[in-house]
């Protein structure tokens, strides 16, 4: 009782202080860096290369920001979290923003008080078994050993998928997805579970990569997106918009080849308007004319960020799916730049 | 009489038998192996099943090793030119040593300077562990803190002179006052040193080049099996002169001492480490405002030393519960003040008995340091767990990283075990 008092206390210290503080765009800009939160690791959404450059799905929309807000996408410190500093890191203000694979949940946007500004990846839940198994759906896995991340949605989604379903488990707690894989392919545990896109990327590093089955199931909805602290709308409107930016672009076939082109003027209006030719968009917000120009210039649009992170050419080979355009059946809609 | 002799006897011998080799079975191999493999026949079937036991494990592990790719961009490479057979994908450490080393952050034109400080370390250290060196080899000892923190993080050489600065003016008071009353000298010191760090904080900021000689690194950019040796060799070396105090507060008979060590010590003790790593990372950020928080390398460091530093005060403690109670009196008979008799005295025997106590803490200390990763800094094993296996190349390369990772080590480990079995030699002056 005396240490959630205590950790309440604290906590609302904590968010007092963040709000007594300027503007998170101001602060930025002042700092001339955009403090964004990654994961410390995971195949194709964010993990630095051999020369310490970061890299990935997630890492994209921080670089769109940081060239949004500061026209370079190369000003961004990356602070790698993991899944149980992540909160405290963006609550406290040592981060901007985080773009870490997070689930939007209700207690998340409402209790931890946080705004997520959108969705990047619409993920969900699912199984991978070993093919000699023979298991051919999730509702017969009753009493298996189940490989779990901690700390995650995953796991409480699993829990409610069992009990609908009145079957029993055994948790393998681990801690990170490498550590799943070794302990999945030791054979550990039956199940591995964890986002379909993880799950795809993780069998895409298997020796055999045909000896494991995803299951058809998909147990939850897992959107995941960008977000930043609650209470500072301006700052969740840039973060939002980029976002946006990327999606608008796809659909309106702005590339990063041809952006520099369509800025000097189009017949497209909406075009117009999200380069900055057109209207003041930028200003409004508090942003240079030019910032989703730069924004997809640097990163590209929505699709080819996708592409070249996650996309089927690469080893991760995700399909687009609910991802794709809403005009293409998918669920990426992005509303009206005016 | 002889010649009767001669004739009695079948035969004589009149020349020397040579020396003949023992029998085959009494000497070499052969005796070795009757005597320490196939003494018995319950002997000789555990050597038999030992032997298979062992060409098990190695027909699995040599063919890994000595069919290891070195070359590879990425593990669907390595299996392409494996094409089938077992061996290891030796390429991630070729592409990615320095990572590993120093971490995916530090910039690579600097790597000379924390190498560089790695080699003033090994002199450094060298009189503390040896002290049948010449002591005036100290003076690296009392300069390196200094010199190693100006390499490896860079910024304005100031810096660390005015911290030196502060440490030697400290030093003089407590020198001067400290002879006739020590908790003027120890308290008047610790001001002095606070001033001239005050003072000499503004003058750096004033005079602060736009661009040093070093370039600054932040601590973030620290990793790699860099950081471990950092973390581990900070914080033994602050731990045990912490521990020493600890433990000599603990039988003081001053109770508001005693019950501020005995509350320290249990506290810590009985706090896991990974929590206190997760107070300094996560809970400390809150009390400070954004952008001014203390370092989170200093932070790491102030717990993993707390911690450890209670570890080694009960360690001692036992040395000086060993100690027979004469030892005490002998002091006291021969007239001499408390700090002396604890310096001349108690501790050089306490700390002799606590050598092995320490050392397992010291060794427990350093492979603890790889738990930071929990808290996203990335040293050995946060950079395998996290960057290095989350790349789309390298992605499943296990073994072969945290081989390594346990081969650097055991090498520091095993020599830090070895170090302390020849103080024990050299120091047992007893005949047990």
């Amino acid at each position: 009782m005396k240490k959630s008092i205590l950790f309440g206390a604290l906590a609302v210290a904590g968010f007092a202080a963040g709000g007594a503080a300027a503007s998170t765009l101001d602060d930025v800009k002042a700092r001339g860096k955009l403090n964004c939160g990654v994961t410390t690791g995971l195949v194709g959404f964010a993990a630095p290369d051999a020369n310490g450059e970061w890299n990935g799905f997630d890492v994209a929309v921080c670089r769109a920001v940081a060239a949004a807000v500061l026209g370079d996408p190369t000003a961004v410190e990356f602070v790698p979290t993991t899944g149980k500093t992540r909160f405290t890191a963006l609550a406290s203000g040592e981060i901007d923003m985080l773009a870490r694979n997070t689930t939007w949940t209700f207690s998340r946007d409402i209790d931890l008080k946080f705004d997520f500004t959108g969705v990047n990846y619409y993920d969900g839940q699912g199984f991978m078994v070993p093919k000699e198994l023979g298991v051919t759906s999730a509702k017969e896995l009753d009493g298996a050993t189940v490989c779990i991340q901690t700390g995650t949605t995953t796991e409480l989604n699993l829990a409610d998928f069992f009990r609908a379903n009145n079957m029993s488990y055994e948790p393998v707690p681990i801690e990170t997805n490498a550590e799943a894989q070794q302990q999945f392919l030791a054979g550990a545990c039956d199940v591995y579970t964890t986002d379909a896109s993880g799950l795809a990327a993780t069998r895409a590093t298997f020796e055999d990569p045909t000896a494991y089955v995803i299951m058809p199931e998909i147990i939850s909805k897992e959107p995941l997106g960008p977000l930043v602290r609650h209470g500072d709308s301006e700052w969740g409107d840039v973060v939002r918009w980029t976002l946006f930016a990327l999606v608008a672009a796809e659909e309106l076939g702005i590339t990063s080849a041809n952006a520099s082109e369509l800025a000097a003027g189009t017949n497209n209006p909406e075009v117009n308007r999200i380069l900055g030719t057109e209207g003041d968009l930028g200003a409004m917000m508090g942003l240079p004319a030019d910032w989703a120009l730069k924004a997809i210039q640097t990163q590209g649009n929505y699709g080819e960020i996708f592409a070249k992170n996650i996309g089927v050419d690469t080893p991760i080979g995700l399909a687009r799916g609910l991802n794709a355009q809403w005009t293409e059946g998918g669920l990426m809609y992005a509303p009206p730049f005016r | 009489m002889s010649d009767a002799h001669a004739h009695s006897v079948a035969f004589v011998r009149t020349e020397v038998i040579p020396q003949s080799p023992p029998p085959a079975q009494q000497t070499g191999v052969m005796k070795w192996l009757r005597d320490n493999l196939f003494s018995s026949w319950a002997n000789t079937l555990l050597t038999l099943v030992a032997a298979w036991l062992i060409y098990l494990i190695l027909s699995a592990i040599l063919p890994w090793i000595f069919n290891g790719v070195w070359n590879a961009d990425s593990l669907t490479q390595c299996r392409e030119i494996l094409a089938g057979r077992t061996g290891a994908c030796f390429a991630v450490l070729t592409e990615r040593w320095n990572q590993l080393l120093f971490g995916y952050s530090y910039p690579r034109d600097l790597y000379w300077r924390p190498v560089l400080a790695f080699a003033i370390m090994l002199v450094a250290i060298a009189p503390v562990l040896f002290f049948d060196l010449p002591r005036k080899l100290l003076i690296v000892t009392a300069l390196f803190p200094f010199i190693a923190f100006y390499l490896i993080w860079g910024g304005p050489i100031l810096t660390p002179i005015v911290a030196l600065l502060g440490c030697g003016a400290g030093y003089v008071v407590f020198n001067r006052y400290g002879k006739g009353n020590f908790a003027a000298g120890f308290f008047g010191g610790i001001a002095t040193a606070f001033v001239v760090w005050g003072v000499g904080g503004f003058v750096v900021d004033l005079v602060r080049p736009e661009t040093p000689w070093m370039t600054p690194v932040p601590s973030r950019d620290l990793g790699g099996f860099m950081l471990n040796m950092m973390l581990g060799v900070t914080c033994v070396s602050l731990s045990v002169p912490l521990g020493i105090v600890l433990a000599l507060g603990r039988q003081s008979d001053m109770p508001l001492i005693k019950g501020i060590c005995v509350v320290f010590i249990e506290f810590v003790r009985g706090v896991p480490l990974i929590t206190l790593l997760f107070v300094a990372s996560v809970m400390l950020a809150y009390f400070f405002p954004p952008d001014s928080t203390v370092d989170l390398f200093l932070r790491v460091v102030i717990m993993i030393t707390m911690f450890s530093s209670a570890y080694i005060a009960e360690v001692i403690r036992g040395g000086l519960a060993a100690l027979p109670k004469g030892q005490f009196e002998a002091a006291d008979s021969l007239g001499l003040d408390y700090p002396q008799a604890m310096r001349l005295i108690i501790l050089p025997q306490a700390l002799k008995i606590s050598i092995p106590g320490i050392v397992n803490v010291a060794v427990g200390l350093f492979k603890d340091t790889t738990l930071v990763s929990v808290i996203s800094m990335f040293d050995l094993i946060g950079m395998i767990r996290g960057p290095i296996l989350a790349s789309t190349e390298w992605n499943g390369v296990y073994w072969e990283l945290l081989g390594f990772a346990s081969l650097l080590f055991f090498v520091v480990c095993y020599g830090i075990s070895q170090y302390s079995q020849w103080l024990e030699r050299r120091l047992a002056t007893d005949h047990r």
